[in-house]
């Protein structure tokens, strides 16, 4: 079960396709009450029940953090993932009922921060959306460079610049734009922090970058949502309640312990908030940590699992649940 | 002369010092007072010309009376300013920050109230606390201020003391405020007013 408050019956009141790609979605609460306002860089974990199948995934909330009649997020439709995005663009029909659960903030701007330089790729772009809106109100200075494959790509690249001007600097990668990292990061006044969304590649160049730059790591906050990663199909012990699920190839190791009934806490689903971490009993094999939250030193001990996104492969796994 | 790692933090708010480490950065700007010079040195030899042409420190005597400016200038840093005191030092130090770009690495070393100071004028200016390196050399008088009257004591040496400020006598706490760069003070015989126990000098 989620941590906090009571999931939000919405309804869908809007779906823009806005490229080949990405569909933005708008839900509205049912009741017809205000959402709770939220912090610009939050998501929402949406409900979906797919044939059968529930889904929970993360989202961004890119509409303006103060305006409480409805909240918007983008979803890329990804052809290869286990579905969630493929049941957004496909299933999802204005006027259909929802779940979702109330904003939470893992990729926050700190705003003791002078100035925020955000760098977004591709449909990373979202939680900027939100933050640029809630600096605009508070009158923070920001600087956002937003790389794109190409235009038609570049979902959002003329609303934005029409909005904030010459804070706007868009890359397309088809034209051969790169940006600069190395001058960027030299010329940011003391006090700058940074921020970065988007593919694993770019996130890991910006960190790298920045550490090299000698940019100080509490200065300089990411986010990347994993998709839970299929693999092969494995058997897990849970010690506390007593029982024994299997973990199908397409299904996260919190999905089939949710689907056997059994109450495990969870926030973002991604690998990131670090709410879902689990004691290991015996491990007999090889877990594969995919998540962002353990460090190296605890993975490699072996005595913990992000049952969002690791998955398991060896004799016998048997966890503190 | 041995540094002094801290031991395990009184509390939460306890300041934590260790040895400075030379870091990648495209500046390197230093402050410290009385024995912190040593730890400057010691820094500057780890990290070789490259870092020293690339320096900047400011530097003081210490609570104490320490003062080992003469070796300081014999290192050829570009830019080396001795200052009577925090409070003299303060402006040019606040320009430094205020000018400076992301990347630029700051080390202190000396005192606790001088790296608390240090440490609360590069937050003002934006930087992350933890990026701050402090070292502990030389002296561990507190820099206290009294909850009541809000004044700043500096360099107290014993638990209780007088407020210099409203003269109330003060218990020295653990707790710590970055914010204000100093420890708290609280009035120790507000329920039995004159019941004060004698003063121990805890810190020296």
């Amino acid at each position: 079960m989620s941590v906090g408050a009571a999931k939000i019956p919405v309804f869908v009141s809007e779906i823009v396709e806005v490229n080949a790609l990405i569909k933005r979605f708008r839900f509205t609460p049912r009741d017809g009450s205000l959402l709770p306002a939220f912090s610009g860089g939050s998501h929402t974990v949406v409900e979906m029940d797919d044939h059968g199948t529930r889904r929970l995934n993360p989202y961004s909330l890119m509409s303006d953090p103060s305006e409480r009649t409805g909240y918007e997020i983008s979803v890329r439709r990804d052809d290869t993932g286990r579905g969630g995005s493929l049941y957004m663009h496909n299933h999802v029909t204005v006027g259909m009922e929802m779940l979702i659960s109330p904003p939470v903030n893992l990729f926050a701007l700190d705003l003791r921060a002078k100035k925020h330089l955000m760098i977004a790729g591709g449909i990373g772009i979202t939680p900027f959306i939100a933050q640029a809106a809630q600096l605009a109100t508070t009158g923070g200075r920001f600087e956002l460079h937003y790389a794109a494959r190409s235009r038609p790509l570049g979902a959002y690249m003329d609303s934005l610049s029409a909005r904030y001007g010459d804070k706007i600097h868009r890359y397309y990668d088809e034209e051969g734009d790169k940006i600069d990292l190395a001058s960027l990061l030299a010329g940011q006044p003391f006090g700058t922090h940074l921020y970065v969304c988007g593919p694993k590649g770019m996130i890991n160049w910006v960190l790298g970058s920045a550490a090299a730059a000698g940019w100080p790591r509490g200065a300089v906050h990411s986010e990347e949502f994993l998709a839970p990663p299929v693999g092969k199909a494995f058997t897990v012990a849970l010690a506390q309640a007593g029982k024994t699920v299997t973990v199908a190839p397409n299904q996260s190791l919190l999905e089939a312990i949710e689907a056997a009934g059994v109450d495990a806490p969870y926030l973002c689903r991604g690998g990131a908030c670090g709410q879902c971490e689990t004691r290991v009993i015996r491990c007999d094999g090889h877990i594969q940590h995919n998540d962002h939250w353990l460090t190296d030193e605890q993975k490699a001990a072996g005595d913990r699992i992000m049952p969002c996104v690791s998955r398991f492969e060896g004799a016998a796994l048997v966890l503190e649940r | 002369m041995s540094n002094t790692t801290s031991p395990a933090p009184a509390m939460r708010s306890s300041p934590v010092y260790a040895t400075l480490v030379a870091r990648e950065g495209p500046a390197h700007f230093m402050v410290a007072d009385g024995a912190g010079a040593d730890a400057l040195l010691a820094v500057l030899a780890q990290g070789g010309p490259d870092m020293l042409a690339k320096t900047q420190i400011v530097y003081m005597p210490g609570p104490d009376g320490t003062d080992q400016s003469a070796a300081l200038e014999t290192l050829g840093v570009p830019q080396l300013r001795i200052a009577p005191s925090y409070s003299a030092a303060r402006q040019r130090i606040q320009k430094v920050l205020g000018d400076a770009h992301m990347g630029l690495q700051i080390y202190t070393a000396g005192s606790e109230g001088l790296m608390g100071q240090v440490q609360r004028d590069a937050v003002e200016a934006g930087l992350p606390y933890e990026a701050v390196q402090m070292e502990q050399r030389g002296s561990t008088l507190r820099r206290v201020q009294c909850v009541h009257c809000k004044g700043i004591t500096e360099n107290v040496a014993h638990d209780p003391f007088q407020c210099s400020h409203c003269g109330l006598h003060l218990f020295v706490r653990d707790h710590y405020s970055r914010r204000l760069a100093a420890y708290q003070g609280v009035n120790i015989d507000a329920e039995d007013p004159g019941e004060v126990p004698p003063a121990v000098e805890r810190f020296k």
